[in-house]
Parts: structure tokens; C-alpha cells; sequence
């Protein structure tokens, strides 16, 4: 089984990700994400996501964690990272195990 | 605890000592998986983090670059060579199973550049040409990421599932079970005795 690969995100951020193949679909707010998510997630299998737009769509997002795909990947912009992926795995981490495993040695 | 209502009589309590040992058995097996899928995450955690903090990295990077070379070209011409990719990735995504847990398993396919970028040397800065290159090696990198992250994603909903289930087996259906064959066992015998008793006393007559 063969899937595509997409990028929502703002113009800047992901035209990079055109010229490598990977399908572009540009939305710079919250709702237009949201209508671009919902259209695109039946097509594509990968869906990358840059940080600013998913972080107010994270109940949105959520609903995609049931299925193994689509996988929705969460990633830096332009802009750099705030954090999600640190935010993300001490989430992970505290339902599954209770206690944190990672970053408690680096405090 | 609260018992279970039933009436206290020879079939219940067998079809309830059957389901005590089912129960007691079914725990230790959800344990037993519990234990494994703990084992199993938090070693895809690290793994996790560690791709994560590479992949961010690299991508800040690689962002930062193709940056600068936006800034030096002019917004249409940038906007023209980009919009015309000669590549097209696709993922090979299967699924594979983790301690009975669905989850994908994705490897990009990049198909061959038909000669090269996707646009002339001339008409943007070098400072393109790496980022793009890079972003290509980096797409196998990010694929494996999003692969990664979905299984801790699914991977602790099950643990959490799988925890809460252990949880009222331990605390709520088998005390109850026990209580409930305990309460018909003393009922039992109490009737037992209470017939001896008339018995004995109709004998004495």
C-alpha cells in the first residue's frame, strides 16, 4: 500500500517541502487548518503539520490518534519550535507510565 | 465490597467459582501484557526523543537556510521555481503489530529527480540547492519520526486501556467474586446445619 505525503502549514515553511515532492497545502490560521485536515485526511497518509497551527487544534488532532493512519506529524516552522515535541512525549509519557523517564535528568 | 445478588444455591456458586478462576486468570495475562507494553514504550520513548530533537534540528537548520535564500530572490521568481517539483515522494506504509496494537509502519519512496532540481542553477542562489537536498534526505528521517510517534500515541492509549482493565479485574471483580462465593458457602452450611438440627430434634420425639 502506497500513500501520500502532504505539509499544511504557512507559505514560507513548507514551500522548501514542494521541491522535494512532498504536496503543499498552504493555511496560515486555525480554521482553514481545520477544513484542510479534514478534506486531506481520507487521501494522504502522512500529513505533516507545523507547530503554530497545531497547537490550537488539539482536540481536532486527537480524533486521528484512534487509527494508525493517517499519520499526523507535528513539526518546527520557520519560526523554530515551541516545545510540542517535548510537550508531547511528557504527555505520552505520564498517561502511559506515570512518571518521567527522559527529561527528569537534565533539571 | 458489595456482593453480587444472586441466589445462594450449589449452581451459582460453581458458576461463580468458574468465573473467579477465569477472572484471576484473565488478570494475570492483562498483567503480564501490561508489563511487556511498559517494557516495549519506554523503549520507543527514547527513541522517540531522540529522533526528535535530530529531526528538529536538522529542520531548523535546513528552514534557516532556505531562508536566507528566499530573502536574496525575489518573491515571484522563488514562488515559480518551487511550484514545479520533478519529484514525487510516496510512503510504502504497512502495519505491523505491537503487542496486539495496530500500528503503521511507513518508508518513503522518493522517486528519481529527472535531472535534478527543479529549477536552473541561474536563477537561484546556491543556498536553495543544499536545502532542498537536504530536506530530501531529511523526508526518510521525518517519515520514521511520524511512524514513531503515532505508535507512542496508540501505544499509550493501550497501556492506559489495558491498565484500567487490570484494575477492575483486581480491585472490583474478583473481590466481588470472592466475597459473593464466600457469602453462598456460609449460606450453605447454614442450611446443612439447620437441617442436622431438625433432624436431630425429630428423632428425639
Amino acid at each position: 500500500m502506497t500513500g501520500k505525503m502532504a505539509i499544511v502549514g504557512d507559505g514560507d515553511s513548507i514551500m522548501v517541502f514542494k521541491a522535494a515532492g512532498v504536496e503543499t497545502f498552504p493555511a496560515t490560521e486555525e480554521k482553514k487548518a481545520r477544513e484542510i485536515l479534514r478534506k486531506i485526511a481520507s487521501e494522504y497518509k502522512i500529513i505533516f503539520l507545523t507547530e503554530e497551527l497545531a497547537a490550537p487544534l488539539g482536540d481536532f488532532l486527537k480524533r486521528f490518534d484512534e487509527e494508525p493512519y493517517p499519520v499526523v506529524l507535528v513539526i518546527p516552522s520557520n519560526r523554530g519550535g515551541a516545545g510540542y515535541g517535548e510537550e508531547f512525549l511528557k504527555s505520552a509519557m505520564e498517561r502511559a507510565l506515570g512518571v518521567d523517564i527522559l527529561f527528569n535528568n537534565e533539571k | 465490597m458489595a456482593r453480587l445478588n444472586v441466589n445462594p444455591t450449589r449452581m451459582e456458586l460453581k458458576k461463580l467459582k468458574a468465573r473467579l478462576a477465569t477472572a484471576v486468570r484473565g488478570h494475570k495475562l492483562l498483567k503480564d501484557k501490561s508489563d511487556e507494553m511498559i517494557r516495549r514504550f519506554t523503549v520507543i520513548i527514547r527513541q522517540n526523543k531522540r529522533l526528535r530533537d535530530e529531526v528538529e534540528e536538522e529542520l531548523a537548520e535546513i528552514l534557516r537556510q532556505f531562508s536566507v535564500a528566499r530573502s536574496v530572490t525575489p518573491a515571484y521568481s522563488a514562488e515559480a521555481a518551487f511550484s514545479m517539483p520533478t519529484v514525487a515522494v510516496t510512503a510504502e506504509c504497512g502495519m505491523t503489530s505491537v503487542m496486539g496494537v495496530d500500528v503503521p509502519e511507513v518508508k518513503v519512496v522518493a522517486e528519481e529527480r529527472a535531472g535534478g532540481l527543479p529549477y536552473a542553477f541561474s536563477e537561484i542562489t546556491s543556498e536553495a540547492d543544499y536545502s532542498v537536498g537536504r530536506i530530501s534526505a531529511l523526508l526518510p528521517k521525518l517519515a520514521e519520526l511520524a511512524q514513531i510517534e503515532k505508535t507512542v500515541r496508540l501505544l499509550a492509549d493501550e497501556i492506559e486501556r489495558n491498565k484500567r482493565r487490570v484494575n477492575a479485574l483486581e480491585y472490583i471483580m474478583i473481590p466481588q467474586l470472592q466475597e459473593t462465593i464466600k457469602y453462598i458457602r456460609d449460606k450453605l452450611d447454614e442450611n446443612e446445619r439447620a437441617s442436622i438440627v431438625r433432624l436431630m430434634k425429630v428423632k428425639n420425639k
